[in-house]
């Protein structure tokens, strides 16, 4: 069996690495696959049901008979219990126009139309939603990794500040501040700030404290032996930063760098949800979901999937190739 | 301008009371520890109070906190009931219905390596995405009561616990497993004598991040359709009446819950996993 990469065994977070040299990711290819194709067995299966009373509603209006012939009296069934009474209704299912649950081609299909055939610059196009969903989400992430680092530089100097803000940080973690993303929006709004600037706010701080707090750890982390060995070289503090401390943190500030990329993405589209924002990844789930076009919703939902995978992947690539060269095995 | 002149001051006092302490003599002691961020937050707090009398801060960008607290203890049965309504049903039945499933499905997985290798990719890549974003259309599909946001945090929860369960059973050597064969354990005995108690650090790893994860998705779920009570219900009428001190005092009450959830799931760890070396 592969060896467990990762998966620290003090409970650390666990990650999977897309790029093992030993040929994990050969042995893992399959069973990931059967997987996800289980997923998609499943979400086929339950398109059927879902769909089967609005199906059924709409084919009786075209004419096709439908038992039973009474729209109260198909109430009573369940979804299941339709489907086995109208098995030829079943192909309807799967392209129906403003389906609960659409099929999964039916989203491939408008993910397909709304990436690749709109011009980027049309309010239709996924790219250009992304896009404003992304660029704050990376300015605040800039922002937040930058002021974190400086922050953990500054615990690990400073005994006062280690003593009075650490307990802090570690404690605005356990706050489900990001439920109040909405709110930040609407208050820098409504005092004139607006554009880019507030949802980077909300991002910067959703990337601040985990990049402090995997950053306070890292730059901690050379041994008292390897700090003696500086000062027998009469190395100053300035130069133990530098070619020690700073050095050993990168594989923690790696992993917070992509904790915090993935909670920035998330921050942005919870910003962009409620709050009646008429671009981006979050108002195309809201208008979707509000003028009864599911397809867009979901569209948008795997979109915003797709960035997140597509970013930790970029971080993870970056760091691999860092470690690499720096000398260090990937952690 | 005394309120500023004022606040620049007790910053200062703070800040140098909390250079003594630090660097003092009775440092290492567990009730200085605790003075150090006590004194640190009561100054912002304070210096907060008099910058926003001192500016004369609008209350609708920022409320002072004594206004606040005002609103905390005023309207203590409003804030009971919608905490009764987003904690207690949404987000506590909403993480209990996750890690139930999270942990059939691990046990499940556990009995073939083939499943492991698959679950475990594609579980911590389902629990960096977005799942928030499915809230508007499980609120469509379930209602909006409870049951909707009990939903959506059950999936927000499912993923992290899931893939720290599973990583977590892998986590025995074979000198143990062999231990357990050679006592004539089956399958079950090993399972609950020996593969759960040792997964236990890895499952708590997912049960404290799965705390956070729980508030936030039962309070974003209601922003999109909730009875007339619920902390984001109220969190976003009283928005709209501009009595941010109300909104505020709604953060307090969800950071209170939020780090006493976290703080019963790492009380329950130090009693379960007692044995493991981070905890001695």
């Amino acid at each position: 069996m592969c060896p467990r990469k990762g998966a620290a065994s003090s409970g650390g977070r666990i990650e999977f690495n897309w790029h093992n040299e030993d040929g994990c990711i050969v042995k893992s290819v399959l069973p990931v696959l059967t997987v996800v194709l289980a997923i998609l067995g499943i979400w086929l299966l339950a398109v059927i049901p879902m769909n089967m009373h609005l199906v059924a509603d709409q084919a009786q209006r075209d004419g096709v008979i439908v038992v039973p012939d009474e729209p109260a009296a198909r109430q009573a069934f369940s979804g299941v219990g339709l489907t086995w009474h109208n098995p030829d209704l079943v192909p309807l299912t799967y392209n129906f126009v403003r389906p609960r649950l659409p099929s999964p081609q039916q989203v491939a299909g408008e993910m397909h139309e709304t990436i690749f055939t709109k011009s980027i610059t049309s309010k239709r196009s996924l790219v250009y939603h992304g896009w404003v969903t992304l660029a704050p989400t990376l300015l605040g992430f800039l922002i937040g990794t930058g002021l974190g680092v400086l922050l953990a530089v500054g615990i690990v100097y400073s005994r006062v500040m280690d003593r009075s803000v650490m307990p802090w940080a570690i404690v605005s973690q356990t706050i489900p501040i990001l439920a109040l993303a909405p709110m930040v929006i609407v208050v820098l709004g409504s005092v004139g700030i607006q554009g880019l600037f507030p949802k980077s706010l909300i991002a910067a701080y959703l990337s601040f404290f985990p990049v402090v707090v995997g950053m306070v750890k890292g730059l901690r982390s050379p041994s008292q032996m390897q700090l003696d060995l500086l000062r027998t070289y009469h190395a100053s503090n300035t130069q133990g930063f530098w070619a020690l401390r700073l050095p050993a943190s990168l594989p923690y500030l790696f992993t917070s760098l992509k904790v915090g990329i993935s909670a920035s993405l998330v921050g942005t589209i919870v910003a962009e949800l409620p709050t009646g924002a008429r671009a981006g990844f979050g108002a195309r789930m809201l208008v979707g979901d509000q003028y009864g076009q599911p397809l867009v919703s979901w569209a948008a939902l795997f979109a915003a999937a797709l960035t997140a995978a597509a970013l930790v992947g970029l971080f993870n690539a970056i760091e691999r190739i860092t470690l690499r060269r720096m000398g260090m095995a990937a952690v | 301008m005394i309120c500023v002149i004022l606040g620049v001051m007790i910053w200062a006092a703070g800040w140098v009371l909390n250079v003594q302490l630090a660097n003092g003599l009775s440092s290492e002691q567990t009730s200085v520890k605790i003075a150090i961020p006590a004194i640190f937050g009561l100054t912002i707090v304070i210096v907060w109070e008099l910058m926003v009398r001192g500016f004369e801060v609008n209350p609708v960008i920022l409320p002072a906190p004594s206004s606040v607290l005002e609103r905390l203890f005023g309207e203590g049965p409003i804030l009971w009931a919608d905490f009764q309504q987003t904690v207690l049903k949404g987000a506590l039945i909403g993480y209990v219905v996750g890690t139930v499933a999270a942990f059939v499905v691990a046990i499940v997985a556990d009995r073939s390596d083939f499943m492991t290798r698959g679950i475990l990719p594609v579980g911590s890549f389902m629990a960096a995405l977005p799942i928030v974003g499915t809230a508007p259309i499980l609120v469509k599909w379930l209602g909006s009561d409870w049951e909707s946001k009990a939903a959506v945090v059950a999936l927000m929860v499912f993923f992290p616990i899931l893939v720290n369960a599973v990583a977590g059973l892998k986590d025995t050597n074979s000198m143990q497993r062999d231990l357990m064969r050679t006592y004539a354990a089956g399958y079950w005995a090993t399972l609950f004598k020996l593969r759960l108690p040792s997964a236990m650090p890895f499952i708590f790893n997912g049960l404290k991040i799965g705390t956070t994860l729980a508030l936030i998705g039962a309070i974003v779920a209601e922003f999109f359709g909730s009875p007339t009570v619920g902390m984001g219900f109220r969190i976003s009428t009283s928005f709209g009446q501009l009595a941010l001190d109300m909104v505020w005092a709604e953060i307090v009450i969800a950071a209170l819950a939020g780090s006493a959830f976290y703080g019963a799931m790492t009380w329950l760890e130090k009693k379960v996993t007692f044995w493991h070396p981070s905890q001695r």
